[in-house]
């Protein structure tokens, strides 16, 4: 059972790993996007 | 289009937890294999949706060859990323379900080898788009994805064309192929829920690589208005 559970597990950690890194790279163009539209 | 993004993601929300009852609890337990057998309903509907997404990579790309379309890059991009996560959870579930069942967490037969190979190339293709300062990078890159995608037919053939250690096709391969039918309802069950996640998440990215060409672009104007004090005269 530790198998099944491992791999339901790793799946969703792989998939919430990737929105993470993906709402980071949202974030980080919004902030180079503002410092543009400063200068 | 915001109102569509939220009911899909709820739609996805829901269809995700059926569809993880579905697989867990409903389909019934396999008989020689057990419960382990059960991670076919992530690793399965995982490979599915990335072929699927590769497919969509190399359309996408050869619309891109023939048009120079920004969206068709920026969906180029966006699959073949999406893509390489669920290609991952496929090489990860596989052999946390291949431990138990053949002792073995990894064999290099045709089956196993083609998908590491093609998680490679599409590795490649995005290191490629990230790291490249040509400005020619979207054509080259949409000229590997048109290649690179001829791995994927090869995956799908791979144990009915070799003896693999990888199981015979459970669907479509011939007489004596099938399963019961509660696990074919939790099978495609799951598989609805992975493609709606995937539409879902290569939306996000593919605004995310809109809004970065865009970016791109103002910064690209915004340096011809402006030049830099320190540019040769």
């Amino acid at each position: 059972m530790k198998f099944l559970y491992a791999a339901y597990a790793v799946t969703w950690v792989i998939h919430i790993t990737y929105l993470t890194l993906l709402s980071r790279r949202y974030r980080r163009l919004r902030d180079e996007m503002q410092d543009l539209r400063k200068k | 289009m915001r109102r569509i993004f939220v009911i899909l993601a709820l739609l996805t929300f829901g269809l995700l937890s059926y569809a993880l009852y579905e697989g867990m609890v409903a389909a019934p337990t396999e008989q020689t294999m057990g419960e382990v057998q059960r991670i076919f309903y992530y690793h399965v509907p995982s490979a599915i949706t990335a072929f699927t997404l590769f497919l969509i990579n190399f359309a996408v790309s050869i619309i891109y060859l023939a048009r120079r379309n920004q969206k068709a890059d920026a969906l180029a991009v966006s699959t073949a990323e999406v893509g390489v996560v669920f290609c991952t959870v496929v090489l990860v579930t596989g052999p946390l379900w291949a431990r138990p069942v053949w002792g073995i967490w990894w064999t290099w037969d045709a089956r196993l080898t083609s998908t590491l190979l093609l998680w490679l190339i599409y590795i490649s293709y995005l290191i490629l788009r990230r790291y490249s300062t040509s400005g020619q990078t979207p054509v080259i890159a949409a000229v590997l994805a048109v290649f690179g995608f001829l791995d994927v037919p090869f995956v799908y053939l791979a144990n009915r064309l070799f003896r693999t250690q990888h199981p015979q096709p459970v669907y479509f391969g011939g007489p004596g192929s099938g399963a019961d039918p509660r696990m074919t309802y939790a099978l495609l069950m799951n598989m609805a829920a992975f493609f709606c996640f995937a539409a879902l998440v290569v939306w996000l990215r593919f605004r995310l690589e809109r809004a970065r060409q865009d970016f791109e672009e103002t910064q690209a104007l915004e340096s011809l208005l402006q030049p830099d004090a320190r540019s040769p005269r």
